[in-house]
C-alpha cells in the first residue's frame, strides 16, 4: 500500500491543465505559424483568420449554451444556410418596393434574426414540450432545413440582388477603426455570451440543468423554459452569422454551411465545455474556433504538409481535447 | 473470540487528500462471524476507511492483512477477489438498468456464451423476497424510491458471497421495519462466518447488533472495545467529544395560532388519496409511516413537483401551486430526501449549490458572487459544514456534510413553511442536536415546519403533532402525550384506524 494519496494536487493539476490546455494549444500554433511564415503574424493575416472564424464562432457561442445545458444542436449548419437563403429571397423581393439601399437590408437582417430564432424555437419546443432527445430532433431538422434551402434555390443557387450587394458588402468587408466588422460582431457576441454564462441567472441555470436536471427541477428552476431559451438563443445567433455571411458571399445554395455543426461542436469541446453538459466556457469556445481556423491557415502558409490534411489535424485536436476532459472527469 | 477467527487486519492506515490528512494511523481488526461497528462524527473518516479496505481508494500509508497475509488492494476487483464487498454510503446503481441487471452487474450468470436471464431473475427474486420487499427484478432502478434502492444495494452485495462485508450507513435510508429485515440478514451472515464492518449514526442500532465498536474522531481512533462495554450515551460522548444526552430541545410552548397551511381532499395519482391536514404557525408537524406510505409523494405533490389535485390554503388563502417556483413565491420550501439525485449538484462546488434555490436573492442584473460567498460563509458557520476547503467538489464532502449543505440551501430562502424530508439522514448525533435546535428555533420564530421522518425518535422528540400515513392514506393523528412509538406503529401498520381492507 505504498500508493501516493496525493489525489488533490493531481486533480488540481488536471483542472488547471484543462483551463490552460486550449490556450497552450493556441500559443503553440501561433509560434509554429510564426516560425513557418513571416507573414503569419501580420495584422492582415490574423484579422483575416479571425474574420473567417467569426461565422462558426458566433454559432459556437450559441452551441456552448445548448451543450452546457445538456442539449445538442446538429441543425446549425443547415439552419444557417436556410436563414441565409431566406434573407436573400426577402431582400430581393423588397428591392422593387423599398429600393436597393439600407432599409431593405435592415428589414432583411431583422427577418433573418427572426427566422433563426423561430427555427431555434422549433427545435426547442420539440425537445422540451415534445420530450424528444435533442440528438433526434436536430438530426431531423438538419434534414428539413437542408431540404428547404435546396428547394428554395430550386436545386441551384440563390443570388443576392446586384444593387443591394454593393451596399451590403461593407458589413463583412468594412472596418471600424481598422477592426473588421465581423470581428467586432464576433467579439460583442462572445463577450456578451461570457457574461451571460458566468454572471447571470440564465447561465447558472443552464449549467445546473446540464449537471443534474432533477436537482435543477427541485431547485425551482423552470427547466423546460431555460432549455427552450438555449435553442432560441442558438437560432438567433445563427441569424447573426447569416447576416454576415450574405454580404460576404452574396449567395446561398444547398452546399452552404455544410458541416458547420461539427465545426461548432468541435470548437465548443476543444474549449473545455463538457459534452455531457454541466459546465461551459465561452472564452474556451472562442479559442477553440480560432484554433480550428489557424490549423487551416498554417497549412496554407507552408508547403511541407498538404493542406488537404487539414481535417485530419482538426480531428486530432478534437480527440486530444476530449481525452483531457475525460481524465478530468474520472479524477 | 479466538485469534484465528481474525480475517482482516488493517494496520496504521493513514490517508491524505493533498495537504489534508483525514485518517491518522488507524488500526482495525475484523473477525469472522462478528459485527464490528465503526462510528464517528460526519467527516471523521469512516467512509474513507471503508473505501480503502474495499479497494476504491489507495491508502497513503499502512498495511492490510487478510488471513495474516499482506495484500495490496489495487482496485475493487482485487478486493472482491479477496472476498471483500462494500455497500457504499451513496448509491452506485445504474439507474437505467433493471433491478436484476444491477444486482448481477459485473457478476452476470452465463449459460454458455449467453446471459442466463432466467437464472439471474430467479435468484434476484428470491433475494428480494428474503429482504421482504415487493420490488420486482424487472423494474428499472430509476423508478424505485430511495429506500428501495438501498434494498437493491443490499441485495447486490449479498449475491457477491462476501467473506468480509462492509456496510456504510445502510440504514440511513430505511425505516425501522426494513432495518429489522436487514438485521435478520446480518444475523444469518454472521452464522455463516462472514465478518461485517458496519457504520451508522443510529447508535441504538449499533448497540443492538455490534459485537465490537471502533470510534473515530477527526480521523484517529479514539477507543475500541466490545459493544457491551459502551452505553449509547458513552458512544455519543466519545464520538463528539462532549455530552449529547439531551438530544432534543424543550418543545416550544405552542398555543393555537393562526393556520399557515391547510390541505384538503388532496390526491396524488397512484400514491396518495384524500389527504387532509392543517398546519399552524409555530408548529412542528411530524409525518410518520412506513416506506411507501406516500409521505414523500404527498409533500412533492403539495409543492408542485408532482401532478396532484386538491385544495390548498396558505395563510387562509386558497392557492394554486403548479410548480416549485409557485410554492417558493408563497414561502414554501421543500427539502428532498434524495440528496444526490434531487438535492445537490455533486460535481459542482459548494457556492453554486447553496445559492441555487435562492439565486433570485443574489441577482440584480448579474449574480453578485461576493454576496454568494458571504451566504456560504454564513451557512458553513450556521450548519457547521466541515469541508477540507471551499473549492472542494460536493461529491468529496462526507455524506453528513452534504446533508448539512442541502439544509443550508433550503433554509437560505427563509421559508415561512418548510417541509423537510428525512432532514437528518446520515447526520451525526452532535449535529443532529444542532439541527433539532435550529428547527425548534424556527418554530419559535413563528415559522411552520413539517418533518417527514422515518426515525421514530425524531418524530417523537421534536414534533408537536404527528400525522401517520399508511398506503397512501392518512390513518391518524397524535398529539402531546399520545405521541408514542407504540401508537405510531399501530397506525402505520394498520392495526387501528383501518378504514380500507
Ligand atoms: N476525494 C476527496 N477529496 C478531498 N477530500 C475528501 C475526499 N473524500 C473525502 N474527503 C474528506 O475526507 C474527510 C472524511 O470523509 P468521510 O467521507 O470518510 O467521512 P465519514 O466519516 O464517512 O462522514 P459521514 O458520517 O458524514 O459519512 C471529509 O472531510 C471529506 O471532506
Ligand atoms: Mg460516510
Amino acid at each position: 500500500m505504498s500508493a501516493d494519496g496525493a489525489d488533490k494536487p493531481r486533480s488540481g493539476f488536471r483542472i488547471s491543465y484543462s483551463v490552460l490546455g486550449p490556450l497552450l494549444a493556441l500559443a503553440l500554433l501561433i509560434v509554429l505559424g510564426a516560425s513557418l511564415n513571416g507573414n503569419f503574424l501580420s495584422y492582415t493575416n490574423i484579422a483575416n483568420v479571425v474574420a473567417r472564424a467569426s461565422f462558426i464562432g458566433i454559432i459556437a457561442v450559441g452551441a456552448t449554451f445548448v451543450i452546457t445545458s445538456g442539449g445538442l444542436d446538429l441543425s446549425v449548419g443547415s439552419m444557417a444556410a436556410f436563414v441565409a437563403g431566406m434573407m436573400i429571397i426577402i431582400i430581393n423581393g423588397l428591392v422593387p418596393s423599398l429600393g436597393g439601399g439600407w432599409p431593405t437590408i435592415v428589414v432583411g437582417i431583422l427577418a433573418g434574426l427572426a427566422i433563426g430564432s423561430l427555427g431555434g424555437a422549433f427545435n426547442g419546443l420539440l425537445v422540451t414540450a415534445g420530450r424528444i432527445e435533442p440528438f433526434i430532433v436536430t438530426l431531423g431538422s438538419l434534414g428539413i432545413f437542408r431540404a428547404l434551402i435546396t428547394f428554395l434555390a430550386n436545386g441551384g443557387t440563390l443570388n443576392l440582388d446586384f444593387t443591394v450587394s454593393g451596399v451590403y458588402e461593407p458589413v463583412y468587408t468594412g472596418d471600424i477603426l481598422g477592426v473588421p466588422v465581423p470581428i467586432i460582431v464576433f467579439a460583442v457576441v462572445a463577450i456578451a455570451g461570457e457574461i451571460i454564462m458566468r454572471r447571470t441567472r440564465f447561465g447558472r441555470h443552464a449549467a445546473a440543468i446540464g449537471s443534474n436536471e432533477q436537482v435543477a427541477r427541485y431547485s425551482a428552476i423552470k427547466v423546460d423554459r431555460v432549455r427552450f431559451l438555449t435553442y432560441v438563443l442558438q437560432g438567433f445567433l445563427i441569424g447573426v452569422a447569416a447576416a454576415l455571411y450574405v454580404p460576404k458571399f452574396g449567395s446561398a445554395n444547398s452546399s452552404t454551411a455544410v458541416l458547420w455543426e461539427l465545426q461548432a461542436i468541435a470548437a465548443v469541446i476543444i474549449g473545455g465545455t463538457m459534452l455531457k453538459g454541466g459546465f461551459g466556457r465561452i472564452w474556451g469556445t472562442v479559442v477553440g474556433v480560432i484554433i480550428l481556423e489557424l490549423i487551416g491557415n498554417i497549412l496554407n502558409l507552408q508547403n511541407l504538409i498538404s493542406p488537404y490534411l487539414n481535417q485530419a489535424f482538426q480531428g486530432a485536436i478534437i480527440i486530444i481535447a476530449v481525452l483531457l476532459q475525460r481524465s478530468r472527469r474520472t479524477s | 473470540m479466538d485469534a484465528d477467527s481474525l480475517v482482516l487486519s488493517a494496520q496504521s492506515i493513514s490517508k491524505s487528500f493533498g495537504p489534508v490528512q483525514v485518517l491518522f494511523d488507524v488500526d482495525l481488526n475484523l473477525r469472522s462471524g462478528s459485527v464490528h461497528a465503526l462510528i464517528g462524527e460526519n467527516g471523521a473518516g469512516k467512509s474513507t476507511l471503508m473505501k480503502i479496505l474495499g479497494g476504491y481508494q489507495p491508502a497513503s500509508s499502512g498495511s492490510i492483512l487478510i488471513d495474516g497475509m499482506q495484500v495490496r488492494l489495487a482496485d475493487s476487483a482485487t478486493a472482491e477477489a479477496n472476498g471483500i464487498v462494500l455497500i457504499h454510503q451513496e448509491f452506485n446503481l445504474a439507474e437505467q438498468l433493471t433491478v436484476e441487471a444491477n444486482i448481477f452487474l459485473g457478476r452476470e450468470l452465463h449459460n454458455g456464451p449467453f446471459l442466463d436471464w432466467r437464472g439471474m431473475r430467479a435468484r434476484a427474486r428470491t433475494l428480494l423476497r428474503e429482504l421482504e420487499t415487493d420490488i420486482e427484478p424487472q423494474q428499472r432502478v430509476r423508478e424505485l424510491s430511495v429506500p428501495q434502492k438501498q434494498m437493491v444495494e443490499i441485495a447486490k452485495a449479498l449475491v457477491r458471497d462476501a467473506r468480509i462485508l462492509m456496510m456504510d450507513e445502510p440504514t440511513a435510508a430505511l425505516t425501522s421495519k426494513e432495518s429489522q429485515v436487514l438485521f435478520k440478514q446480518i444475523e444469518k451472515l454472521k452464522a455463516q462466518g462472514v465478518a461485517i464492518l458496519y457504520t451508522s449514526h443510529k447508535l441504538e442500532e449499533v448497540k443492538a447488533i455490534a459485537d465490537n465498536v471502533t470510534i473515530l474522531r477527526d480521523g484517529a481512533k479514539v477507543i475500541e472495545g466490545p459493544a457491551s462495554e459502551f452505553t449509547v450515551d458513552q458512544m455519543a460522548t466519545q464520538m463528539v467529544g462532549r455530552d449529547v444526552s439531551d438530544l432534543f430541545p424543550q418543545k416550544s410552548a405552542h398555543e393555537d395560532s393562526a393556520e399557515a397551511l391547510s390541505v384538503t381532499g388532496f390526491n396524488v395519482p397512484g400514491y396518495v388519496e384524500g389527504a387532509e391536514f392543517h398546519l399552524r404557525r409555530g408548529e412542528i408537524l411530524g409525518f410518520a409511516g412506513l416506506v411507501g406510505a406516500g409521505r414523500t409523494e404527498l409533500m412533492e405533490g403539495i409543492v408542485g413537483l408532482r401532478h396532484a389535485s386538491g385544495h390548498i390554503e396558505v395563510g387562509g388563502k386558497a392557492v394554486d401551486i403548479r410548480s416549485l417556483k409557485d410554492a417558493s413565491h408563497l414561502g414554501l420550501a421543500y427539502l428532498t430526501e434524495d440528496r444526490k439525485g434531487h438535492g445537490l449538484l455533486v460535481d459542482k462546488q459548494m457556492r453554486p449549490n447553496v445559492t441555487l434555490l435562492g439565486l433570485d436573492r443574489f441577482v440584480n442584473l448579474f449574480i453578485d458572487e461576493r454576496a454568494e460567498d458571504r451566504a456560504l460563509d454564513k451557512s458553513i458557520e450556521e450548519f457547521d459544514i466541515r469541508a477540507p476547503n471551499r473549492q472542494v467538489k460536493v461529491s468529496n464532502l462526507s455524506g453528513g456534510n452534504q446533508q448539512k449543505l442541502l439544509l443550508a440551501k433550503t433554509m437560505l430562502v427563509e421559508p415561512d413553511i418548510v417541509i423537510v424530508d428525512e432532514p437528518t439522514r446520515g447526520i451525526d448525533i452532535g449535529t443532529k442536536q444542532q439541527i433539532y435546535e435550529f428547527i425548534n428555533a424556527l418554530a419559535q420564530a413563528g415559522k411552520s415546519i413539517i418533518v417527514v421522518s422515518s426515525e421514530m425518535a425524531e418524530v417523537i422528540g421534536l414534533c408537536h403533532r404527528v400525522v401517520v400515513m399508511r398506503a397512501g392514506r392518512l390513518t391518524g393523528e397524535l398529539t402531546g402525550r399520545d405521541i408514542t412509538e407504540e401508537n405510531i406503529v399501530r397506525l402505520a401498520v394498520g392495526i387501528e384506524g383501518d378504514k380500507v381492507a
